[in-house]
């Protein structure tokens, strides 16, 4: 037994890197390996670009980003939060990508005197009757992605939709939220596998039901499969659709290439926003990063930001966190969607946009914002939340 | 691979050690400031109860399982939907009351657990060998996916249990409190299936698995034995499935993927096959490993592929047999 | 009527690929007694190297040859350096050896070639679609997997059937001891099986590349499957993974196609989809289940 409780003190020791002694430690909890590692990579990058465009600091105050990988296991970020809390101190986190593993870690954080930003996944039952006074999103409510693909099917003029997503709650929560705000008559429904490799079947089915839109729900990799089998079927040509943002972000259009030409897409955010601070961004990116820029590093970069605001209105403590949480509330940082707020739930306030897939310039594919669709929009939960 | 059915009290001062190690851990832990090793050992202690589970049928009785996971997450979910019939106040299917209180939640997710590898393993013995594999695989598969689609009990976001279950005179809220219940349970655990193993019963499942033809012609009721094997492993995960339900507060279908029956498996054979203690061990070097090598590079399954191709080509029998071998030279 | 014929096209493409993977897995499985999980990562060496290939150089025919060198050459090692050493040993620890090379190889591609997707678009000469049958489009590349597949079934059957290897692997397949006692060098023979199963795993990742997402746990994604066709076909019997491959690639998409609309008239429609979606993900394990139930040697396999 002796090697166990040696290797649990080296474990302990590696965990803990020197700091400067001032400094404030926030701790990432990420998705960094398997099929989805990219979104969890984005995050992170986004985040630092924050920290470096600041020289290190956020709000002026050093800080000391501490990653860990949780392998999309609910257990493992329990634990690395645990850790975090425990032995390291750590007040302030972020970085977490998929609902289950917010599910099992962000209780734990918040119910230790910890903050979470959350910087993407927001699971409808901490967002209601859960809602916690600890517990920030800067991303969006997951309705709120369907809910804009509604609108604007709506607002396209489409009648008859035809809806597929996984068969898992955030699927199903998809196809709810597109409802909720599509008005025409939804002609089939189809439920994929979150394994699916292959989407013929469906798609024959599609084609069969002769719907005006497609609306789906397939983010990452399982989006790349999808829209090329889309296209591969020839039906890119024959039925237009509208999706949210996780199913089109950077680097599935990368992917895809002329296969998303004419899609439309709905998001809280787009890198041609014309205002400075989303330029100053974007540059930023660009120049750091060798890659497409993602939904996913634009929000690890806001929440950045919001903790940087806080800290600059606390002057760098976190001490008292009443105050601390106060300071967050205000959102007060110059946002890259031109208009950020939090609601009463400490849940996004802010406007969705249509954006479509173009041809760029240089023949690339690009995404271009074409119109509004929802002005200060806000969650359905939000009302339950008694904070 | 034989068990070690021996019993001296040269075995017992190590083991009393180590059991005295393990209630200062926690202490140490304070002492030391690494506050989460109280965590972290309380997560072997569950997986290692549910690796000697799956040992009794693997180790002891030759029976490979690719499935075992299945009884660790109804273990689980059979905490969060009492937990969640409780909080809604409710009845299950109309007539079963929910409930928070620890002393039923357990001995409920023993015995649902029990009544699913009854059922399943009664199928599955009719095969053997690969196909034994393949079948619990399968049965572990279409129960991942039937609550994966029970949107009620949140599908593929998982169950979050807000407040852990309630054990009398104790703030089950407490983590050293948790540990100790834990501990308390593993060493039950322990000193009830060393019972079994060196029970009449533990000597002709070693003998089903060396010659199930001498068992038969002996006029034994080889697959009863086997299935009552089966039973009581399936038993043992659905416990430590309930505890880590507990422990994690949140009960997901990851709990019944076929990757968990894999790292079950793994722990059982990167601590030895066949031991009492092996899966045990083998819990304890793959969490510490994970969590260690995560902590310390973002590369962490390159690490751990590496250890683990090491241990299989270059140890036989395990970390248990390697540190035997250790021992016998120093 | 064009639709039912569509989806029965789904399904034998699918079928086709899974036959591409699990005709190594079986050989393996059967000859060398080896339960190889690492199996999948050929499958997705293949896909990295040919689709990284192709896109680099622009020309598909290279990527090909590149994933067949990759797969084959990652493959040989794997045998030569891990396998060779696991033939006598345990099933046991030949799962946490390729356990482990899975988290190495899916470590390995992550560190050379990023997070993100690789993509390589379908050959201009194989896009498009064209009409089988009046009404029936179906697109160019599926219907050229699906040949590709048939092509590489029935060069198996004269392989297996018509040589001298072949020969050797049937008889090492049933009775491994003899080919042994034959003085037949069995090593050189294991390597050459190892190899050619990684490079039929390397090809099917190939050609998955154009239109899934080649990306890291791809591999995992769809070796359960090939296991449950294996199983299903029988151990060791190419004739039975060919079978059980179009019988379960046809099933699967079958249900997926079919079942929520047949549910639809005795449920609600959400409810309906919820539950035929489930049931349809169950649907190939309920099979092979039944199928080891009735049947423990395989539904291919002359049951002794």
């Amino acid at each position: 037994m002796k090697p166990i409780l040696l290797s649990i003190a080296l474990a302990s020791l590696l965990g803990t890197t020197a700091v400067a002694a001032d400094a404030v430690k926030i701790g990432m909890i990420t998705t960094l390996t398997g099929p989805a590692g990219y979104l969890g990579q984005d995050i992170r990058d986004g985040f630092k670009l924050a920290m470096d465009m600041d020289g290190g600091k956020l709000g002026g105050t050093p800080i000391e980003l501490v990653v860990e990988d949780d392998g999309l296991k609910p257990g493992q970020g329990k634990q690395i939060a645990e850790r975090m809390l425990g032995e390291e101190g750590i007040k302030l986190f972020t970085g977490i990508v998929f609902s289950n593993v917010a599910g099992a870690t962000v209780p734990d954080i918040v119910d230790n005197d910890a903050i979470y930003v959350s910087p993407n996944a927001a699971p409808s039952n901490l967002a209601g009757k859960e809602c916690n006074e600890n517990y920030f999103v800067v991303s969006w409510q997951n309705d709120s992605l369907h809910e804009s693909a509604g609108q604007n099917a709506t607002n396209l003029g489409y009648k008859k939709a035809f809806l597929l997503a996984p068969n898992y709650q955030a699927g199903k929560d998809a196809l709810t939220g597109f409802k909720r705000y599509f008005k025409g008559e939804i002609v089939g429904e189809i439920y994929t596998k979150l394994d699916q490799t292959d989407f013929a079947a469906e798609l024959a089915q599609v084609r069969a039901a002769k719907p005006d839109v497609v609306f789906q729900f397939h983010p990452g990799g399982l989006g790349i499969t999808f829209l090329r089998q889309y296209e591969q079927a020839g039906l890119t040509k024959e039925i237009p659709m509208v999706v949210a943002e996780p199913s089109m972000d950077g680097v599935i259009l990368q992917s895809v290439g002329k296969a998303a030409l004419g899609l439309n897409v709905s998001s809280h955010w787009n890198h041609d926003f014309d205002n400075p601070a989303n330029k100053a961004f974007v540059e930023a990116w660009e120049k750091a990063y060798n890659r497409p820029l993602t939904s996913y590093a634009e929000q690890g970069y806001e929440a950045a930001l919001a903790y940087g605001a806080a800290l600059k209105a606390t002057g760098g403590s976190i001490e008292d966190l009443a105050a601390f949480r106060d300071a967050m509330r205000k959102a007060d940082f110059q946002s890259t969607r031109g208009k950020f707020a939090f609601g009463k739930n400490q849940h996004p306030i802010q406007n969705w946009y249509a954006l479509k897939v173009v041809e760029g310039a240089d023949g690339k594919m690009d995404l271009k914002t074409v119109g509004e669709l929802f002005k200060d929009h806000t969650d359905p939960y939000a009302a339950d939340c008694k904070l | 691979m034989t068990p070690q059915t021996e019993h001296s009290s040269r075995r017992l001062l190590p083991a009393l050690a180590v059991l005295a190690l393990l209630i200062a851990l926690p202490y140490l832990a304070q002492a030391t400031g690494y506050t989460a090793m109280t965590t972290l050992a309380t997560r072997v202690l569950i997986y290692g109860i549910a690796a000697a589970s799956l040992n009794l049928v693997l180790g002891y009785g030759g029976m490979v399982s690719f499935g075992h996971a299945a009884f660790f997450g109804i273990g689980g979910y059979t905490v969060g939907i009492l937990y969640q019939h409780y909080t809604l106040g409710e009845p299950l299917f109309g007539f079963i009351p929910g409930t928070n209180q620890l002393l039923i939640t357990l001995p409920a997710a023993i015995v649902v657990s029990g009544l699913f590898a009854a059922a399943i393993g009664a199928l599955s013995l009719r095969t053997g060998g690969v196909q034994f594999i393949m079948i619990t695989l399968a049965f572990a598969q279409m129960l991942f996916f039937l609550f994966v689609s029970l949107k009620t009990y949140g599908g593929d976001d998982g169950l979050i249990i807000r407040r852990a279950n309630e054990l009398p005179g104790l703030n089950m809220r407490d983590k050293q409190t948790v540990y100790y219940v834990c501990l308390a349970i593993a060493v039950l655990f322990a000193l009830v299936l060393s019972r079994i193993i060196r029970s009449r019963f533990g000597n002709v499942l070693s003998g089903i698995r060396q010659s199930e033809k001498r068992m038969a012609a002996i006029g034994l009721p080889v697959n009863s034995y086997k299935l009552v094997a089966f039973i009581i492993s399936g038993m043992g995960c659905g416990l430590a499935g309930a505890l880590m339900a507990n422990f994690l507060r949140f009960a997901s279908p990851d709990m019944l993927h076929w990757t968990k029956s894999g790292e079950l498996m793994v722990m059982v054979i990167l601590g030895g096959v066949g031991t009492l203690f092996g899966p045990f061990l083998g819990a304890a070097v793959f969490i510490v490993l994970e969590s260690l090598l995560s902590s310390w590079t973002e590369n962490w399954q390159l690490g751990l592929g590496v250890i683990l191709l090491f241990v299989v080509l270059y140890t036989q029998g395990g970390v248990q047999a390697l540190l035997g071998r250790l021992r016998r030279r120093a | 009527m064009t639709l039912f014929l569509e989806q029965m096209l789904n399904g034998v493409q699918f079928g086709v690929m899974l036959f591409l993977l699990a005709a190594g897995l079986t050989l393996v499985f059967g000859i060398m007694g080896v339960i190889n999980l690492a199996h999948g990562s050929l499958y997705m060496i293949g896909a990295y190297a040919g689709t990284w290939i192709a896109g680099e150089t622009g020309s598909f025919l290279l990527g090909i040859l590149g994933a067949f060198a990759a797969a084959a050459l990652a493959g040989v090692a794997i045998e030569y350096l891990v396998v060779r050493r696991l033939y006598g040993r345990d099933h046991l620890d030949q799962v946490l050896a390729t356990f482990g090379l899975i988290l190495i190889f899916n470590q390995t591609i992550t560190l050379i070639f990023g997070r993100q997707p690789l993509f390589v678009s379908v050959p201009a000469i194989l896009d498009g679609s064209i009409e089988i049958v009046p009404g029936l489009e179906y697109p160019l590349y599926r219907l050229t997997i699906i040949v590709v597949g048939l092509l590489v079934a029935a060069g198996l059957y004269l392989l297996i059937n018509k040589t001298r290897i072949g020969m050797l692997v049937r008889a090492g397949s049933t009775n491994r001891d003899m080919v042994r006692a034959l003085g037949v060098d069995i090593r050189l023979l294991y390597t050459l099986v190892f190899g050619l199963g990684a490079l039929l795993a390397g090809l099917a990742g190939f050609m998955a590349g154009p239109i899934m997402a080649v990306q890291v746990g791809m591999g995992e994604q769809i070796l359960i499957t090939t296991f449950v066709v294996v199983v299903v076909g029988g151990v060791g019997s190419i004739r039975g993974a060919f079978f059980a491959s179009l019988f379960l690639g046809v099933v699967d998409t079958g249900l997926r196609a079919y079942l929520p609309g047949l549910l639809r008239h005795v449920l609600a429609g959400s409810e309906a989809d919820a539950l035929g979606a489930g049931i349809s993900s169950m649907g190939i394990y309920l099979i092979m289940a039944i199928v080891l139930l009735i049947r423990p040697k395989g539904l291919f396999m002359p049951n002794s």
